[in-house]
């Protein structure tokens, strides 16, 4: 294993990874009653795969220069991204308590100005793969090798500068770019599906000059055949992985649940999901 | 029959109206004007491509220094950079969001980026880009933009008249607008050096020259005093203290003495130099810019003139609030108050009033 990648050295499957992100997620939802919990969990087992098998960082050093750079152009799944973070060391656990409170490092929305390793400020959706096409331009003046890996959501499919940005990348043969798009098929108002994606994103991609891969986003041996795919591709194109996750996987009753952009969890069942967690906990 | 919508200042007929061939009064025909370049340059030393060259010559000294532009660096004077540095220009393309949220990409990356299009689709169509990729950050990307203002015949499309409103309005943003060549180079030059992020207004091609016959220097958050006098105080940018200086040598004939203090930075406005010029009293405050009443230099003026307790009588020489017509760039000019004459007769029936 590279020595910049400490956790993927360690014993701790990506299984288990995946469940202590979904576990401090629930805890970070707790705090706030409600939130992105939905997506939190459904996008768990993507960032254990970037953050504990694909990336390459150290985790005393934020601004290391040498590493792979991760931007959430998605600033609510700032909660799932906290809960990576602190996993991997990047944060403290115990400020897991403070997320979205008043002088909190971890706020609702991920900003590069708040929190270590957060390297943009997403939210404004349809801004992450454009910066990240100037930064994987910067990486290459430097002659730095590292990766710019791009976190998405399928919503922001909808917006024009994200197809700017495709288009520019592959303009550039940008193949130091991975981006990630989780398609959970859920925006705010409804399925994305029914907005302006429809389903056929890869062969999109593909005819625009991208490569392309499909996964389900929820399969650990996927995602990680997927990602080396992509970090060892031979040639000049820019690469896309769509994953498909599911809504709050991992804790069934919430799965089952009418699901919503933004979830509703009762006060009790906080306790409820941990408790479905805590009863299978993976090694 | 359904009402045509005519602004008030409009020259406009009826649409459903044939024309003739316009003509100034010597006769030769009045074409639209597409770009700044020659406007002022009757008489005057031209300088070309100021920007360009400035860029050239930083880029000499300094390997951060990259640019880009959305499909218009023939038009922004790019190209002189593009040239002479063609591994250190970034042609994106007819995508302006892209330009601006890649600069903040290569920002991050330790680079200086300079992105280059229109004032009108840099503030309009990029503007959550560059509050949110840029100025939230606070990173280092120059955005500088031809045709501010009304620089250009095409019509709204192209006229941006409310660019200094928008921009003013971002925190971290530092918002210039340079009068002449000399302020060009100097300009481009200052904000290299600043660590953060900067929208600039460009006149691009052949630039007159007018601040070299001054003692004066460019910086960032400062107005100077170009010239003293005790009836009227001139505060102006952009390319209107070049029509303000004209206008107090026309009043100067008529013994009504201008001054003109000339402030190319928009924010920060030197809020002190300001007050302390126009709390001297006995004169009338005119700003004079190249913008629309609403949002720009005037009104920035008279918030920090308000705000420090100076009372003096205040009139703007700025673009209507409105959606100006397309033409030739002196009949529109005449037309909306920018002129010289127009600048001058304003004044003169401001003090009779």
């Amino acid at each position: 294993m590279p020595p910049d990648k400490p956790t993927a050295a360690s014993n701790v499957s990506l299984t288990r990874r995946a469940w202590a992100i979904r576990r401090n997620a629930l805890l970070m939802g707790e705090v706030q009653g409600q939130g992105y919990i939905g997506q939190a969990l459904g996008v768990a087992d993507v960032l254990a795969v970037t953050h504990f098998h694909a990336l390459t960082y150290r985790p005393g050093d934020p601004e290391w220069e040498g590493r792979d750079r991760f931007y959430l152009s998605i600033g609510h799944y700032a909660i799932a991204l906290y809960s990576a973070m602190i996993e991997a060391g990047l944060l403290p656990e115990d400020e897991l308590e403070t997320y979205g409170m008043d002088d909190s490092r971890l706020p609702m929305s991920g900003m590069a100005a708040y929190t270590p390793g957060m390297e943009i400020t997403g939210g404004s959706l349809g801004h992450g793969l454009g910066i990240a096409v100037g930064a994987a331009l910067g990486l290459k003046r430097k002659g730095n090798p590292a990766f710019v890996y791009n976190m998405m959501s399928d919503g922001e499919l909808g917006e024009g500068s994200t197809w700017e940005a495709v288009m520019s990348a592959v303009q550039w043969q940008l193949d130091n770019l991975v981006c990630v798009v989780d398609f959970n098929n859920q925006q705010a108002d409804g399925p994305t599906t029914q907005a302006l994606a429809t389903g056929t994103e890869a062969p999109k991609w593909e005819a625009f000059g991208w490569h392309a891969q499909e996964v389900d986003g929820n399969d650990l041996d996927a995602l990680v055949q997927a990602f080396d795919t992509a970090r060892a591709l031979p040639d000049p194109r820019p690469r896309v992985i769509i994953c498909h996750t599911r809504m709050c996987k991992g804790v069934p009753f919430l799965e089952d649940r009418e699901i919503t952009h933004f979830i509703r969890v009762e006060p009790d069942e906080w306790a409820k999901a941990r408790a479905i967690l805590d009863a299978e906990v993976p090694t | 029959m359904t009402q045509e919508l005519i602004p008030p200042h409009s020259r406009r007929g009826s649409k459903y109206a044939a024309r003739t061939v316009p003509v100034s009064e010597t006769g030769e025909r009045l074409t639209t004007s597409a770009m700044i370049a020659s406007l002022d340059a009757e008489g005057r030393a031209t300088v070309a491509a100021p920007f360009g060259h400035a860029l050239v010559d930083l880029a000499k000294f300094r390997d951060d220094i990259v640019g880009l532009t959305a499909d218009l660096s023939k038009y922004t004077d790019l190209h002189v950079f593009a040239k002479a540095y063609p591994e250190k220009f970034y042609q994106m393309g007819m995508a302006e969001q892209v330009m601006i949220s890649a600069a903040a990409g290569l920002a991050r990356e330790g680079f200086t980026p300079f992105a280059t299009t229109y004032a009108v689709f840099a503030s309009r169509r990029a503007y959550d880009f560059i509050c949110m990729a840029i100025a939230e950050e606070n990173l280092p990307v120059k955005i500088v933009c031809a045709l501010p203002g009304l620089t250009t015949g095409y019509g709204p499309s192209h006229q941006a008249t409310e660019d200094l409103a928008i921009m003013r309005g971002m925190p971290n943003l530092t918002v210039i607008d340079p009068c002449d060549a000399i302020d060009i180079d100097q300009a481009t030059r200052a904000i290299a050096d600043h660590p953060g992020p900067v929208y600039m207004r460009l006149l691009r091609g052949a630039v007159p020259k007018v601040l070299d016959a001054y003692d004066y220097r460019f910086e960032i958050g400062k107005a100077r005093l170009l010239r003293d006098g005790g009836d009227v105080l001139f505060v102006s940018s952009g390319f209107m203290t070049m029509r303000a200086l004209d206008a107090a040598e026309n009043l100067a004939q008529e013994g009504i003495s201008c001054a003109v203090l000339h402030s190319p930075t928009i924010k920060p406005l030197d809020a002190t130099t300001i007050t302390a010029e126009a709390a001297k009293g006995g004169r009338l405050v005119v700003t004079a810019e190249n913008h629309s009443i609403t949002g720009g230099l005037g009104e920035a003026v008279a918030g920090a003139l308000m705000r420090a307790g100076v009372h003096t009588p205040f009139r703007q020489i700025a673009l209507p609030d409105e959606f100006l017509d397309a033409g030739a760039l002196p009949t529109l000019h005449d037309q909306y108050g920018l002129s010289v004459a127009a600048v001058t007769a304003s004044v003169k029936s401001w003090l009779a009033a």
